[in-house]
């Protein structure tokens, strides 16, 4: 038996051509709105299927769906195409559908100080040309910017001024005035910003009293406060109990590490006969801990003459004078110093001040 | 790495002064090279000049020492002498305290010595003269203190 005959497999060919374009054409009472800038088909044929009561079936829903894109892809393949990179690309057209805003409309800022000021006064601004005529080179510069017409601080002579210090700096001067200009211009920008957003400058933040401000901010207000006067806090006066600020002081200096080694030498050396010269000195502490000392010894030898000539006759004398509370033998306690105080005492004062007692320096309880 | 400052150059100076006197300005000021004091991670070296300019093309987190470490500053600011110190001490050391062999041992491990462990003691060494310990063999150990007068014992 032979498979399916040649006619039957003609009719079948012709039965799925007409399949597809049955599939690929769909018929609308109304022609789709294409807009292929943004991929967008508008379909604005009544739905009828929609307008059932209840839940649409999902069969419905799909079947419009799958015609409207058909729709549209068959619009697509009318665009011209290219080749990019060994892929076939349609060049969509500029779309026609504007886009509602994704954010907000921007609110006006408020006028910063000197746009206040100039519309107060009435102030416009002048239509000033880009580029100016510069003698000194000979050619039109900017206004402002890279190689501007006037810039000071790229002059290579400057005379110095009639009242002027010779030996100030001048081109130093000119910079230096230069930045403090930027650094004030910046300054009143970050003003005008913080008054645009209503909030307050980071160093300035905190300074006002609010009520709701934590012991470490009102300190620092504190101190912001103190150094702002003219002598910058120097004759400010601290509450009895007030600590003194750390910190406060200028960073250390140190010589540098190869500076004048001569002179480095000389300094040492002069260190070294000022020590020399003030060896013998009197060191005024030791030297009157050491007399009371000795006053207390006497006492205590006195005490203790004293009573054992008491034991002797039958009698403890009382705590006579300043007993300590300690047992008679408190001498004993100072390691047999009293042997050794005896002999350094004949030399007095002298070198022997260096080489103090142990118990030298310290006061006595 | 820095120059000592005058206050911790006239701490340093009082206390190799006790050992070396007056012989200080030796060390400052000598004939065969320029030396210095440089101070790095509280440690004092002592370095010539040629050591110094060679040292200063290290980092300061990678040099370890430099010249000869002559000691260190304490967290209190005081200083202590250290024994590398000891070779340009020795020599110029005014009180010298030689000790027998016995006690040489016990001296190094750390215990005080004895008047019986003292050899010789250069005259006129007073109480708590800074000293130089050699053994008996003339090689310089540590420097040190007399505890006692000369009389009794040296620490």
């Amino acid at each position: 038996m032979e498979g399916p005959s040649v006619e039957e497999l003609l009719a079948k060919a012709e039965q799925d051509e007409a399949e597809k374009l049955q599939r690929i054409t769909v018929s609308k009472e109304l022609e789709l709105e294409f807009d292929l800038g943004n991929l967008l088909a508008s379909d604005r044929n009544p739905p009828t299927a929609l307008r059932q009561a209840g839940p649409v079936p999902e069969a419905e829903l799909r079947a419009l769906a799958r015609d409207n894109t058909q729709l549209l892809i068959n619009q697509l393949w009318q665009l011209p195409t290219e080749r990019v990179e060994e892929a076939l690309v349609a060049r969509l057209p500029e779309p026609t559908t504007r886009l509602p805003r994704e954010k907000p409309v921007p609110k006006p800022r408020p006028l910063t100080r000197w746009q206040q000021f100039a519309r107060l006064k009435g102030i416009h601004p002048k239509k000033k040309t880009n580029l100016v005529w510069d003698e000194v080179s000979g050619q039109w510069r900017r206004r402002w910017g890279y190689k501007r017409a006037r810039d000071d601080t790229t002059e290579w002579l400057i005379e110095v001024p009639d009242g002027a210090d010779p030996l100030e700096d001048q081109f130093a001067k000119r910079i230096q005035a230069k930045k403090e200009r930027v650094a004030k211009n910046e300054l009143n920008r970050l003003r005008n910003l913080a008054r645009a957003h209503k909030t307050q400058l980071p160093s300035t933040a905190g300074m006002h009293p609010t009520g709701h401000q934590s012991k470490e901010e009102l300190g620092r207000a504190m101190q912001v406060a103190k150094v702002s006067t003219a002598s910058v806090g120097r004759f400010q006066e601290r509450l009895p109990k007030e600590k003194a600020p750390r910190g406060s002081g200028k960073k250390r200096k140190f010589q540098p590490l190869f500076g004048d080694f001569a002179a480095e030498k000389k300094n040492q050396l002069e260190l070294l006969r000022i020590m020399n010269s003030k060896k013998s000195k009197l060191d005024v502490t030791r030297a009157t801990n050491k007399q009371m000392r000795e006053e207390d010894q006497e006492e205590a030898a006195k005490k203790r003459k004293m009573s054992q000539k008491g034991k002797r006759r039958g009698g403890w004398q009382g705590t006579g004078g300043k007993r300590k509370g300690g047992p008679p033998s408190q001498g004993g306690k100072r390691k047999g110093g009293l042997g050794g105080k005896k002999q350094s005492r004949p030399p007095g004062l002298g070198s022997k001040r260096k080489a103090g007692q142990h118990q030298g320096g310290k006061r006595r309880k | 790495m820095r120059p000592l400052t005058e206050e911790e150059t006239r701490v340093m100076f009082e206390k190799i002064a006790k050992y070396i006197g007056e012989n200080l300005q030796l060390l400052v000021d000598r004939p065969d090279g320029t030396y210095c004091f440089r101070l790095h991670n509280d440690r004092v070296y002592y370095v010539s000049e040629k050591m110094l300019k060679l040292a200063a093309n290290i980092s300061r987190d990678k040099l370890v020492s430099l010249g000869t470490c002559f000691g260190k500053f304490t967290k209190t600011h005081k200083f202590r002498l250290h024994i590398t110190a000891l070779d340009y001490l020795a020599p110029y050391a005014k009180y010298k305290v030689w000790i027998k062999p016995g006690a040489e041992q016990s001296f190094l491990y750390g215990n005080h010595v004895l008047k019986s462990g003292l050899g010789r003691i250069t005259e006129s060494t007073s109480q708590y003269q800074g000293v130089v310990v050699y053994s008996m063999a003339d090689i310089p150990l540590f420097p040190s203190s007399t505890l006692r007068k000369p009389m009794n014992g040296v620490s």
